[in-house]
Formats: structure tokens, sequence, C-alpha cells
């Protein structure tokens, strides 16, 4: 840009204005500076991390693609844990979407209490994960309360939940339902609310109640927060960690350890950070293509009022 | 949309039930609230039994003797008044750290007119899509050219940068009346004085939930931490002191409960007292599942 070019430019800009921008830099660079050093770095790093062999401590040395190849076909774990994060999901996912949109309906009518049990529900959304989940090893303990009440009610033994290969995911499972669908119950009571009353009565003359209802008017109202939800919800399901590692600590075997569980040990028990980079540029290749899947096919079921 | 909300405050039953599916859903409801505090109230009772009978068959709900004193015990057991404090620290350095850095770039993004902002805006959003998991491998190396590894800052400034506070802030301040501010420059305020006097007063809601949301994310924070600390006893806070004392007292669960219920404590405060701006503030923006 030449000098002349420059001082028009400046000339149509008031003092004001030059005053407002500057300022603007100001207010902006402390979230700025911020982000480029906690995220735009990490980001660019967590790439080339991927292509060296990065242990914690001593020499790197640049391998290329060698990590994903490793992952992708000698290391004996990460397909596995692939699998459980996708087993996981599979159970987390529609179970918990039901549930707080059951639990959602019926709180939506006019029923006592209904502020309480909404808190109650979403109590463990904002405690520590790490205190629910040592609720629930206690409680799913052989000699804890769950298999107590069983033997002395019904003389049944339970399987011994958390070391059962059978078992372990599913406890993993209800006992992250259990802490985690709060969150969507609040998300539907607030889509129920907004459903207008006119469009419900003109259903009724209709004739449509209960299923019909649900299925034809509430539902197809509420969808575009329905699709929120399982968005959210499925992103959040591929990151589990926390649960599994209390509860089983991957275990039986590796039954239960899940891809963000792979890239901890593989990162700070194997001290291979390369790896692990790699493996979490994997994680977020299937986050990103799982989310974009889901926006592609929204237009087949979500409805957004226009 | 405020009037909306109002006017279908006291909903009525979206299924259209009736008399008898409302009192069907009701029992429901109880039975459910029923079995989803079971664990909850079975783990508080088990905290106050003699710690030989928290596995006692056939299991009961009070112990022997009713003992306040686990609470007290689990502080000599284990350095749990440290892992208290920390974890305080921290989510309060954290928390004013979010509001200093979303509030001003917020009134940056919201109000301040400026070539290329909203560009970058955009781009501002576009880091919200790296999830934390992705960025923690990373983040660690980071940590360790700073020299920050098992250190206080590392457990406070490497997630106090993420977008969404900006984002939430900008939103809320896109809302202010231009009057006011007009009003303020006048008056012969600048930008500055304008933030400070003006907008943040009228912000105080929506800076209450960000803090309300940032201190509960803090405080529940446990990968990363379990990552950057090494020094449980100097640097702990309470899910990674918890966890950890679960490993060393296999058997004493009357204390690993007492100490479970501690930590569940004052997030659960929190979201009983200030339940109506949570859940407004979850409703519309989505917030908090992170």
């Amino acid at each position: 840009m030449s000098v002349a070019a420059t001082a028009r430019r400046r000339k149509r800009v008031n003092p004001l204005q030059r005053a407002e921008r500057r300022q603007a830099i100001g207010f902006i660079s402390p979230a700025l500076l911020g982000l480029a050093v906690f995220t735009v770095l990490p980001v660019g790093l967590a790439i080339v991390m991927s292509v060296y062999d990065w242990p914690i401590f001593g020499e790197r040395e640049f391998i290329g693609l060698g990590n994903y190849a490793e992952l992708l076909s000698k290391s004996p774990d990460f397909w596995p844990s692939l699998r459980n994060s996708f087993l996981f999901a599979l159970g987390y996912v529609p179970l918990n979407l039901v549930i707080s949109l059951g639990l959602a309906l019926m709180l939506s009518a006019r029923i006592r209490g209904r502020a309480i049990f909404r808190v109650l529900f979403f109590i463990p959304v904002v405690t520590p994960m790490v205190a629910n989940a040592m609720v629930w090893r206690l409680m799913l303990q052989p000699a804890g309360p769950l298999n107590g009440i069983s033997e002395a009610m019904f003389g049944i033994t339970l399987p011994n939940f958390l070391v059962d290969k059978n078992w372990a995911m599913i406890s993993i499972i209800v006992m992250s339902v259990w802490a985690g669908m709060g969150y969507n119950m609040l998300i539907f009571t607030a889509a129920l609310e907004q459903v207008p009353a006119s469009v419900i009565e003109a259903a009724e003359l209709d004739g449509a109640h209960g299923f019909t209802m649900l299925w034809r008017i509430v539902l197809p109202m509420i969808s575009p927060s329905v699709f929120f939800a399982s968005v959210m919800t499925i992103i959040s399901a591929l990151q589990v960690f926390t649960q599994p590692q209390l509860l089983t600590n991957g275990g039986p075997g590796t039954s239960t350890v899940p891809l963000v569980m792979f890239i901890y040990n593989t990162g700070f028990k194997f001290h291979d950070l390369g790896l692990a980079a790699a493996a979490a540029w994997l994680l977020f290749a299937i986050i990103i293509s799982l989310t974009a899947v889901q926006f592609r096919a929204q237009s087949r079921w979500v409805h957004y009022e226009h | 949309m405020s009037t909306d909300a109002g006017r279908v405050e006291d909903t009525r039953d979206v299924l259209s039930l009736g008399r008898p599916g409302t009192i069907l859903a009701w029992v429901s409801v109880v039975v459910a609230g029923v079995l989803f505090a079971s664990p909850l109230i079975y783990a508080f009772f088990s905290a106050l039994k003699p710690a030989n009978e928290v596995l006692a068959t056939p299991p009961s709900l009070i112990g022997s003797e009713v003992r306040w004193s686990n609470f007290l015990e689990v502080f000599t057991y284990a350095p749990f008044g440290t892992y208290i404090l920390n974890s305080f620290l921290v989510s309060i350095a954290g928390v004013c750290t979010v509001l200093v850095v979303s509030t001003t770039a917020g009134y940056a993004f919201g109000r301040l007119r400026w070539p290329g902002r909203d560009i970058v805006f955009v781009l501002f959003l576009g880091t919200l899509m790296v999830p934390q998991e992705v960025l923690v491998i990373p983040m660690f190396v980071v940590m360790q050219w700073f020299g920050w590894v098992n250190t206080f800052p590392s457990l406070v400034f490497p997630w106090a940068f993420t977008a969404f506070g900006t984002f939430l802030m900008r939103q809320f301040f896109r809302g202010i009346p231009w009057e006011l501010e007009e009003a303020a420059r006048v008056d012969g305020a600048g930008p500055v004085r304008t933030f400070l006097q003006v907008i943040l007063p009228l912000a105080g809601s929506a800076i209450a939930v960000l803090a309300v949301f940032t201190f509960i994310n803090y405080w529940n924070s446990y990968l990363w931490p379990l990552i950057t600390v090494n020094d449980y006893k100097a640097l702990g806070t309470l899910p990674i002191g918890l966890a950890s004392f679960s490993n060393q007292t296999g058997t004493r669960w009357d204390l690993l409960m007492a100490a479970s219920m501690i930590s569940i404590l004052p997030t659960t405060l929190l979201v009983i007292l200030l339940q109506r701006h949570l859940i407004k503030g979850i409703a519309t923006s989505g917030l908090g599942g992170r």
C-alpha cells in the first residue's frame, strides 16, 4: 500500500474511532494472548509432536507418520480402546437421552415438588465426578448394599459388577447416566416450556394425546434441543475417562479402557507423548466427523421454526 | 422470550395425559427420585458408621453408632485440609482470571467497533471445537517449557482462556441498550470508564452465572491436575486427593465416604442456592456441560 493511500485511509477514520480501535486492542489482548499461548500453541505443538518420537524426558526424533502407523497397525491397545469408547457411547447416549427426556416430560406436568426433583436430578452433574464414582464404587462392591439387599431379600447373589467382564462396562454406563443425565433433562425441560399452548390445544382438538402427541407434536417441536443434546452427549461420551479410571481402572484386563485413558496411559505411564498426541488427533478426527455427519443428517428430522 | 417463559412457567401437561396420567407421572417421578437419590443417601450414612460396619451384611442404613467424628478424622488421616484449601484457591483464581478475560474480550467483541472484529470472533469460537482431552498432551509440554509442571499456575491458567466465557459475555453485552452507553459517552466517559461504570454493573447476573460454572469446572477438574501435579501433599486438589486416598486406604470406606460428601457439598450448595439463575443460564446457552 502506498503512503498516499494509507494517508487517505487514515483521513476517513476520525480521531474518536481511532481511539476506540486502540482501546479495543487493549480490551481484547488478554484473551487473544491467552488463547494464543494456551490453545493455538498446544494445537500446533500437538501436530508437531504427533510426527515425533517424543518421550517425556530425553531425545526427540522425527519419525514422520510412524506414530499413526503404530497406532493403526501395531499398538495392541489402540483398537480395543476405540472399541470400548464406542461401546460406552452406544450404551450411554441413548440411555441418557431417553431417561432425561422421559423425566423432563413427566416433570412438565403440573406435579408437586417439580422444582425439588429438577434440582435433585441435576446435583450429580455439578459434583466432582471423582466423588460420584466413589459413591458408586461402594454401592457396587460385592459386600456393598446392592448385593447385600439382593441377598437378604431375595437370596440372589449378584455378579461382582466392577470386575466381571460382562458387567464392568454396563456398570460404568449406568453410573455415568446417573451422573450426567440431569444436564439434558434441564435442556429438554426448557425446550418443553417453549412449546406454545395453542399448538397443544389444537392437537388436542384433533384428538391427539399420549404417545401420538409425543411422537407427532411434542418431539418435532423440541427437535432442535434433542439435536443439540445428542451432539453434545456423543461428544462427551467419547471423552469419558474419570468413571472407568476410578470404577474399574480399565479392567478386567483392558475391557473398560476408553480412548482417553489410552491417551493418558500412553503419555504419562509409558512416557510416549508423541504416540499419545497422535492418538489424541485421531480422537479429535472421530469427534469432528461424527459431529459433521450429525449436522448433515439433521435436515431429515430437526425442525426449526422460521 | 421472557414473556413466553412467564406465560408457560406453570406448565400444562404437554402430552394431554389428563388427571390419571398426571398422577401416574407423579408416582413415576417420586420412584425415580428415590432410586436416584439412594446412592447419595446411603453414602452419607456410610460416612457416619464405624469403619468395620460399612460393608456389613446384611446392609443397614444406620450403624451401631453415629460417628460424626469421621468427618474430622478425614483431616488427620490424609491432608484433606490442604486439598480443600488448594481446590478453593485454584477455583477462585480460575474464576477471577476467567471473569477478567471474558468481560474485557466480550466488551471488545460486543460493543466496540474495530476492523476485522467479526472474523476474529469466528476464529475465536472455532477454538471451542478442540476438546480438553486433545490438548492435555501438548499442554503438558508447554508447562515443561514454562517450568510450570507441579506448580500452582499450571492448575489455573491453561484452561482460563477458553472462548466460552467471552462468547457468553459478548452475547449478554450486545443486549444492553446502546442509549446507556451513548449517554455515558456524551458525558465524556471513554470506553474504559463506560465498561467499568455502565456495562459491568448491568451484567451482574451473567457474570454470576459464568462465575458459578467456572468455579464448578475448576472444582471438579480431575484429568489435568492428575497430569500436572506430582506432589499431592503440597498441591493436591480435592478430586485427585480423593482418588489417591481411595488407593491408599482400601478398607476405610467410612472416611472415603466422609471425604466424598465433603467434596460434594460446596457445588451442591451453589446449585441449590442459585437454582433459578443456573437453570436459566443452561436453558439459554447450553452452558456448563464441560
